[in-house]
């Protein structure tokens, strides 16, 4: 029985590839169609994580300066150093010791004079964190954790880059959703409309289906596989219009990296993405197959 | 095997195909079905396949009531059912092997056992010469032959035929008399619907007639 399910299954699959294969232009046409429709937002995605990538490299990691207190001792130093240490959000630190900082101040220029006419060194012990990216909200809270902290006096974070940049991305999100919405919606039109089509065409074969002693699955079977290998192939068109728009860009970059002397390249979709945006494709063309039959079919009653 | 009680047809125009039909088959029977054209002949085998439902009255098949079967059972009982429609009903699209394969596919049939049914049918129709053959390259005989082949590949326990032998000349239609002989032979039950009086000349088998509506005695 299982056998017979899988041969089912299995012939119904076979018959729908050949059957578009049988009229190359017209599927080529409509895989395309959804091709360029789901490259867009999913472009925008992948935009956007590239952009993210960027800022999370090092160099481009938000920095927090901890200013300690006048009257700390080296073991109290050395203990905010070990909870440093422990916390994930921090992905590093770097000790400046107030003699340090004199220092600096002296070697630039037009200081040199004002620092060593000082007495005493005003100045005091300090650490500089490089923070993991995780938005501009969580930032502002290991802020206020820090400052309650009795070593420290003072926390300085400048968050303006760091919510622009997440203004930017809660933007482009809101965007992809946008894009993804209505060119979802778009998909489960056109093939509602595609499979509409087939079904007047199959009118005969679906009366005297049903005359025979065929059941509404087996009917539906072969329009919903129609929907989803459609939908497979709508998917996997947007993934390779993607990849190449990519390496284009990509190309480009190289030059731009040269004269810049930085390291800049587009990242490709990932393979989670992509496999993610398959089987939403495929789920795409079946939602539509499936509304279109579930509002077809049960006109064609055989007499 | 297959009673109807009762049984009327109002068609939704108002029409009454069927008056008030008292009939009782028995399983392994053969029974013709005469009657001018229009007496409701091939009404009356639409509602055993639950083609059409009647207006009033009790259907039954092996006991089971099927004027209240779910639309969800019908498709069951029509497996058990070997239809040849009046007017063919063939798949213009598909060869003569596929017409044929249909049955089995929307049965799930084993894959391993289905091109031997397939090539056993046809045979039997004298057919498997031209199982690549597409419908619309058959004669008039081949094809209500075609339509025999797929009424019988899946083994129904009912066979029923409406006009089998219509348009056929003499010699032709005495063939496709002796295939309905030897399958009921078999145990199948078969019902044959005709208004060709030469075919139940000499006929040994029960023959009902239909006028207006009514089964006349
Ligand atoms: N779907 C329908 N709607 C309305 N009237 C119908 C319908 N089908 C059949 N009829 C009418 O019911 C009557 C019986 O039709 P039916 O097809 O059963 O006759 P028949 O005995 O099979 O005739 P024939 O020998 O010509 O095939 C006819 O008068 C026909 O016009
Ligand atoms: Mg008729």
């Amino acid at each position: 029985m299982i056998s017979a399910w899988l041969t089912q299954h299995g012939f119904v699959f076979l018959h729908t590839l050949k059957r578009l294969i049988a009229s190359p232009v017209t599927s080529l046409l409509s895989i395309s169609v959804m091709g360029i429709a789901l490259s867009l937002p999913t472009g925008v995605y992948v935009l956007m994580q590239n952009i993210q990538n960027l800022s999370g490299q090092a160099g481009h990691a938000p920095q927090m300066s901890l200013f300690l207190r006048k009257d700390t001792q080296s073991a109290d130093v050395q203990q905010v150093e070990q909870r440093l240490d422990r916390d994930v959000r921090i992905l590093g630190h770097q000790f400046v010791s107030k003699e340090t900082a004199l220092q600096q101040l002296q070697q630039r220029s037009g200081f040199s004079n004002v620092a060593s006419s000082l007495e005493r060194n005003p100045l005091p012990d300090a650490f500089i964190l490089h923070l993991q990216n995780e938005g501009a909200e969580s930032m502002r809270q290991l802020q206020t954790e820090l400052q309650s902290w009795p070593e420290i006096e003072y926390v300085q974070f400048d968050s303006v880059w760091i919510e622009r940049l997440d203004a930017f991305l809660k933007l482009g999100r809101f965007a992809v959703l946008l894009l993804a919405t209505i060119l979802s919606i778009a998909i489960i039109a056109i093939m509602f409309n595609t499979i509409r089509l087939q079904i007047l065409t199959k009118r005969d074969e679906i009366e005297i289906s049903k005359l025979i002693g065929a059941t509404d699955s087996f009917i539906r079977r072969p329009f919903l596989y129609f929907g989803a290998i459609q939908g497979l192939a709508g998917g996997a068109a947007a993934w390779v219009i993607i990849a190449y728009a990519l390496s284009a860009v990509n190309l480009e970059l190289v030059e731009l990296s040269n004269l810049y002397d930085i390291q800049l390249q587009m990242q490709l979709l990932t393979l989670e993405d992509g496999v993610s945006l398959l089987i939403f494709s495929t789920s795409l063309g079946w939602l539509g197959a499936r509304l279109s039959v579930a509002n077809h079919l049960w006109q064609i009653e055989p007499q | 095997m297959i009673t109807f009680k009762n049984v009327s047809k109002r068609y939704p125009d108002g029409y009454m195909a069927l008056n008030n039909i008292d009939l009782e088959v028995a399983a392994g029977e053969m029974v013709f079905l005469t009657g001018h054209s229009g007496a409701g002949k091939s009404t009356l085998l639409k509602l055993i396949a639950a083609i059409e439902r009647p207006t009033s009255g009790m259907i039954a098949i092996n006991e089971q009531n099927i004027a209240q079967l779910k639309l969800s059972a019908l498709p069951y009982l029509r497996r058990k059912i070997g239809f040849i429609f009046q007017d063919h009903k063939l798949l213009f699209d598909r060869n003569v092997y596929e017409n044929v394969l249909l049955p089995l596919q929307i049965s799930h049939f084993d894959n391993k056992m289905i091109a031997s049914r397939v090539r056993a049918a046809l045979d039997k129709v004298g057919l498997l010469k031209k199982e690549k053959a597409m419908p619309i390259a058959l004669s008039g005989g081949e094809r209500q032959r075609l339509c025999i082949a797929r009424a019988v590949v899946h083994r129904p326990s009912i066979l029923i035929a409406d006009e089998p032998t219509g348009n056929l000349d003499v010699e032709y239609a005495r063939d496709i008399m002796a295939m309905f002989t030897s399958f009921n032979q078999v145990g199948v039950t078969v019902l044959i619907a005709t208004h060709d009086a030469s075919l139940l000349e000499d006929t040994q088998h029960r023959i009902l007639s239909l006028k207006q509506g009514k089964l006349a005695a």
